[in-house]
């Protein structure tokens, strides 16, 4: 298996969804390619550390104050 | 011998009923749905159009439009991919507007190749929680997202910010689940790339 064919596999692989017969294939490529596994190891990291930190704050005041804006446009526009 | 066959149950989700209750005009069934939803939504929003004013505008938008047309809504998919595909219109319209990024629409950017080839192979040690504190680790994220082409920003997010699985991601994207795997492998290797000019393990282990 090559770099670019360990690539194709990379989505299906975080989702658990490699094609059986493909799978080992994929794990010795891990195992034998340094850079593969970097890119693995980092690939996951990145999904992990956007998923776990919300970047963008929601306070309290501008939740309400969305909340009764949206409740009162839709009442107004039945 | 054969194994026991149990007959399947569909699972009926919590937001069907709440929907035919706010289809009849029961306003209380829709705020429910409101709270519910609108944390998710304004983040879409802010994640795609990188612009907090922008963000709340849509959410109020996106929900108004949901209510005047959920007769529309077949309840053929989760009312919540129903209302995130509105959100992603209404998020991307709006960049069209503002004009500041070139390529706005779901197909445009496709073609770039930039940083969907791995060149950094860098491990990523201590983790960047220990490198950074959460102000600063904030700050990169932001700054790493929003360099992201407005396509690969909106797969990413839905994906594996919002936690969609592929089919509804395709669905709320109005895109081809191939399509959606094809953008989402390159804007996670784009941001890997990106993210590890910061997160690379360093000789001395000085910060850029």
């Amino acid at each position: 298996m090559t770099c670019t064919d360990f690539l194709s596999q990379l989505t299906d692989y975080f989702d658990g969804k490699v094609d059986p017969e493909l799978l080992a294939d994929v794990q010795a490529h891990i195992c034998e390619c340094h850079h593969c596994e970097v890119v693995l190891d980092t690939t996951r990291q990145t999904i992990a550390i956007y998923r776990e930190n919300e970047i963008y704050e929601f306070p309290t005041e501008l939740r309400e104050r969305l909340h009764t804006a949206i409740m009162t446009k839709c009442r107004d526009n039945r | 011998m054969p194994a026991i066959q149990f007959p399947v149950t569909e699972e009926i989700h919590p937001d069907v009923a709440l929907v035919e209750r706010a289809k009849k005009g029961d306003t209380a069934a829709y705020e429910q749905l409101v709270r519910q939803y609108e944390r998710q939504i304004f983040r879409v929003a802010q994640h795609i159009t990188q612009n907090r004013e922008d963000a709340e505008d849509i959410t109020q938008d996106a929900f108004l439009k949901a209510y005047q047309k959920l007769d529309q809504f077949q309840g053929n998919s989760k009312f919540s991919t129903w209302l995130v595909r509105i959100a992603v219109n209404e998020s991307l319209m709006r960049l069209r507007k503002r004009k500041t990024s070139k390529t706005v629409s779901m197909d445009e950017d496709v073609q770039t190749e930039d940083g969907s080839i791995p060149r950094d192979f860098a491990e990523w040690r201590p983790n960047p929680e220990q490198l950074y504190g959460q102000n600063e680790l904030g700050d990169i994220l932001r700054k790493t997202i929003q360099g992201l082409p407005p396509g690969f920003r909106t797969v990413f997010t839905l994906r594996d910010v919002e936690n969609l699985s592929t089919e509804e991601t395709a669905e709320a994207l109005g895109l081809s689940v191939p399509a959606v795997k094809s953008r989402l492998l390159r804007a996670r290797l784009q941001l890997r790339e990106r993210l590890s000019r910061y997160f690379r393990q360093k000789n001395g282990a000085l910060k850029p």
